[in-house]
């Protein structure tokens, strides 16, 4: 039995410890709104936060992660789909298929989180998620839009 | 441990004895231990669903899966049965209903762009006789003429007396009446929801994780399989030593899956890969062990002057027209096999008994779906049923094979009672796609003294989908779909040149490798090879591209009035900022007239920019302009994530790329603007999923030898240097 904090609750799974943290989120703790993509670290869809640092969870066993460290997914990143970067999603229809939109999401709220104000190239450097629909452009839309609400 | 999930959203429309009374039962269907919520609504009709919270339920035959299909579908409905776009909800009926009621809602298949403009028609006329029906029961309530009155945003008025009521209240009479025989649809211009750019009904849910894809599904009880089929195509199953794996954590049963598969059911899926990944299994390559990229290259090759060939488009003489021209240009073109590498991978939940078998799976066609569940299942179709979920990702896979459900379906059989959700790894799809088929193309073109194009030979090598995939389509041997928006006429995808002495035929030749209709399907290749060597004749001919092209479009006005557009919104003529160079490229297909002008850069080190496109897209009518755009927007970035990267190869028999590390995706820093021009011309309906895709290639590569000198005539780029000539 290993101990995880997701979304500021304690949950105590039954997994090996070289399990891949995705699969644990989304087996054994049942969230499914992270996703898998490759496995290899590549796509991005299965971004969540540790500690605040954007990570590929697919990649991270979970005898990587200790107890105490906060891991966030999707689902954990605002009660009521209201942070800046969701609204900002809705308001530009960011996804299509959407498949890879929770990697994108937790990948540019990492973003902003350590630099509010991101250029065009800043955010073209750090979005290395794949998106095949192809959405990007509305996703470096929406990031510019989320910085500059935030701003007020 | 286990925590439930909120999912009570995703609702499905379950069919029940009592349907057949014109009554159907919506209800949420259970996932992750979610209570089942029995909901009773009356039907108006097959496509319109009014509850009594004024919910109007618009039901869809064809499937999201990114396009905007469903929105758009769904204003097509609302435009027309005058309700209140706010309170639209969608739900997919299952194909066993559809079989149940003659096919009600016409074909599920959603591929080929139709997804709009095959079903507008019989979905705006439902939208239609619904509301009459609701006026008509507003009407008899108050015992006054339906013609007296009047509907706006689902409140019916009764004009003399002012007297109002609404949708939801008159619902359960409407539901009730006879359906009119005969109804009137709107003229577009008058649209005041369809033709919008209204926001997408399904965004909300896929910001917080809580839309379930087919990779999310749970059932009660449910196991999960990790699977492996013979790597080399064509290959079996020899065998594999369970005992091996029988004791490692969670593994239940390692079962064979047809003749060339084994599965390991473990109770969650990571075990079961692990278990797999472990099992020692031998395989039968089979015929196919030698196969290369290079015996197919060589097979294709071959084909290039090959005599016996199926002619798609032909004019005069073209053999005279180059023997007496005074210039002849020729040019060898390819175009690789790629894969659709869909974000989610192929996967599928199945539940057999003896008597029934359920799937939940994502897929572009549910009846295909259903058929290959029946047929896997050994069950009647009446016993049988498919679930439809939102698709991460189609692109034409999830419509070209439902493999993935036999294999899901067979595992299930082993397993009586048991749900099995099966999910392909990353590795798994890599090497089990069905490929966007292999080609060449040898054009040789014949110019006159004055530069006039008088003739042109275009002979495709290659592979048919269709030979393959789906034989009866063949047409005496000949696969008219290799002449995608190559065609002398019709409405689907004609060629826009007029040349006086021209033959476009075909040379087919069939790789032992699984080819798939992928987004664009042969457009792809065939605008690509068309369009650059119409730029390598416009340079030959010592005239401007655009003039070149212009004045053989002159007999089609419509493909004349997007290159037209696009080179007017690009500034062709005038300067481009410095170092910056431009390509043009325009094409037809899936009823859509399609252009591009790319402007790209390359520095002295042979990187290339691509720093922006301008798309034009006249589609006939333009259902929801900013979701065309989105449309736009992704063509561009699956054609030109082929045309930078894509390559699948072969060694050995099996693809050589297994996941997205030698197999690589355009990632945003390599995403042009795009600067889409929405310009529907009114009297046809054409598609907007696929059709720009054809003209990404073509433009960048046309800008690229404006840049370089160089004509690069097959991709992927990664593999070309680009450095100045």
């Amino acid at each position: 039995m290993a101990s995880l904090t997701i979304n500021g609750t304690v949950h105590e799974v039954d997994a090996e410890p070289d399990t891949p943290l995705l699969w644990v989120i989304r087996e054994q703790v049942g969230l499914t709104g992270t996703k898998y993509g490759c496995g290899i670290a590549q796509c991005g869809a299965c971004t969540v936060h540790i500690d605040g640092v954007a990570t590929r969870s697919c990649s991270l066993p979970l005898s990587a992660v200790t107890p105490e460290q906060k891991i966030v997914t999707i689902e954990g990143l605002s009660p009521d789909t209201s942070h800046p970067l969701q609204k900002a999603w809705l308001e530009l229809d960011v996804p299509q298929c959407g498949y890879c939109q929770s990697g994108q999401i937790m990948a540019a709220a990492a973003l902003l989180q350590a630099n509010p104000n991101p250029s065009d190239e800043d955010i073209a450097a750090e979005m290395t998620n794949i998106c095949r629909c192809g959405t990007y452009n509305r996703i470096k839309a929406a990031i510019k839009l989320a910085a500059a609400q935030s701003r007020g | 441990m286990t925590a439930a999930l909120d999912v009570s959203r995703r609702t499905f429309l379950v069919t029940s004895a009592a349907a057949a009374g014109g009554l159907a039962l919506g209800f949420n269907l259970p996932f992750n231990g979610g209570e089942a919520l029995a909901q009773t609504s009356p039907e108006i009709n097959a496509w319109v669903v009014v509850r009594p919270d004024e919910t109007v339920v618009v039901r869809v035959g064809r499937v999201e899966m990114g396009q905007g299909t469903l929105t758009g579908l769904a204003q097509l409905v609302a435009e027309e049965l005058e309700c209140d776009w706010d309170k639209v909800t969608t739900e997919y009926p299952t194909p066993g209903q559809n079989v149940a009621r003659s096919r009600v809602w016409g074909n599920f298949q959603t591929a080929g762009s139709r997804g709009i403009r095959d079903s507008h028609d019989y979905m705006r006329k439902g939208g239609a006789a619904a509301r009459q029906m609701l006026i008509q029961a507003a009407a008899d309530g108050w015992g006054v003429p339906a013609s007296e009155c009047s509907v706006a945003k689902g409140v019916v008025t009764h004009g003399p007396t002012g007297r109002t009521t609404t949708y939801g209240k008159v619902a359960d009479a409407a539901s009730k009446l006879e359906p009119p025989k005969d109804v009137q649809l709107k003229d577009p211009k008058d649209w005041t929801i369809a033709g919008k750019p209204v926001k997408r009904l399904d965004t909300a849910e896929k910001l917080n994780g809580s839309q379930i894809y087919s990779i999310d599904v749970q059932r009660p009880g449910m196991l999960n399989a990790a699977i492996k089929a013979c790597p080399v195509f064509g290959g079996k199953l020899k065998s594999f030593d369970a005992a091996q794996v029988e004791g490692m954590p969670g593994v239940r049963k390692v079962v064979s899956v047809g003749d060339n598969a084994v599965a390991v059911v473990a109770d969650t899926w990571w075990r079961a890969k692990t278990a797999l990944d472990a099992l020692p299994i031998e395989w039968d390559e089979g015929p196919n062990a030698r196969l290369s990229s290079e015996s197919i290259a060589e097979m294709l090759k071959e084909g290039l002057t090959a005599e016996q060939t199926f002619v798609g488009n032909q004019a005069g003489d073209v053999k005279a027209a180059i023997a007496g021209a005074a210039k002849t240009v020729e040019a060898v073109y390819g175009f690789p096999y790629q894969h659709h590498a869909t974000m989610e991978p192929m996967n599928a939940t199945a539940l057999w008994t003896n008597d029934r078998c359920e799937v939940w799976t994502a897929t572009q066609n549910a009846e295909a779906a259903l058929a290959t569940a029946a047929s896997a299942a050994g069950l009647p179709v009446g016993q049988c049923e498919v679930y439809r979920l939102n698709l991460g990702g189609g692109f034409g896979r999830r419509a070209t094979s439902h493999d993935f459900v036999r294999q899901a379906v067979l595992i299930a059989k082993q397993m009586p009672g048991t749900p099995i959700k099966m999910i392909w790894s990353r590795e798994e799809d890599m090497l089990h796609g069905y490929y966007h088929p292999v080609t060449q193309a040898k054009l040789v073109g014949a110019l006159d003294a004055d530069g006039n194009l008088t003739g042109l030979h275009m002979r495709i090598s290659g592979q048919s989908i269709l030979a393959t995939i789906n034989p009866q389509g063949l047409q005496n041997g000949r696969d008219p779909a290799t002449f995608q928006g190559l065609n002398p006429s019709g409405t689907e995808g004609v060629l826009g040149y007029t040349i006086p002495n021209l033959l476009i035929d075909h040379a087919m030749r069939n790789p032992p490798v699984p080819p798939g209709f992928w987004r664009g399907v042969n457009n792809n290749q065939n605008a690509l090879y068309l369009e650059c060597f119409m730029d390598e004749l416009a340079h030959a001919a010592g005239k401007d591209p655009l003039e070149f092209r212009r004045r053989l479009l002159v007999n089609h006005p419509k493909h004349l009035a997007v290159l037209n557009a696009v080179a007017e919104k690009a500034g062709w003529g005038t300067p481009a900022p410095q170092g910056v160079h431009r390509g043009l490229a325009q094409h037809m297909g899936y009823g859509s007239y399609v252009a591009a002008c790319a402007e790209v850069s390359v520095d002295e080190s042979g990187k290339l920019k691509i720093h922006r496109i301008v798309a034009a897209t006249d589609c006939g009518h333009a259902v929801n302009p900013q979701q065309i755009e989105a449309q736009i927007e992704g063509s561009f970035a699956y054609g030109l994530t082929a045309l930078l990267h894509g390559e699948i190869t072969l060694k050995d028999g099996k693809v050589e790329q297994e996941n997205f590390d030698t197999y690589p995706i355009m990632r945003m820093d390599e995403m042009p603007a795009v600067e889409s021009i929405v310009m529907p011309s009114g009297d046809f309906w054409g598609g907007v999923g696929e059709p720009t895709i054809f003209v990404a290639a073509p433009a960048v590569l046309n800008a690229i030898y404006a840049a370089t000198g160089k004509r690069i005539r097959s991709g992927p780029l990664a593999n070309a240097d680009l450095r100045r000539a």
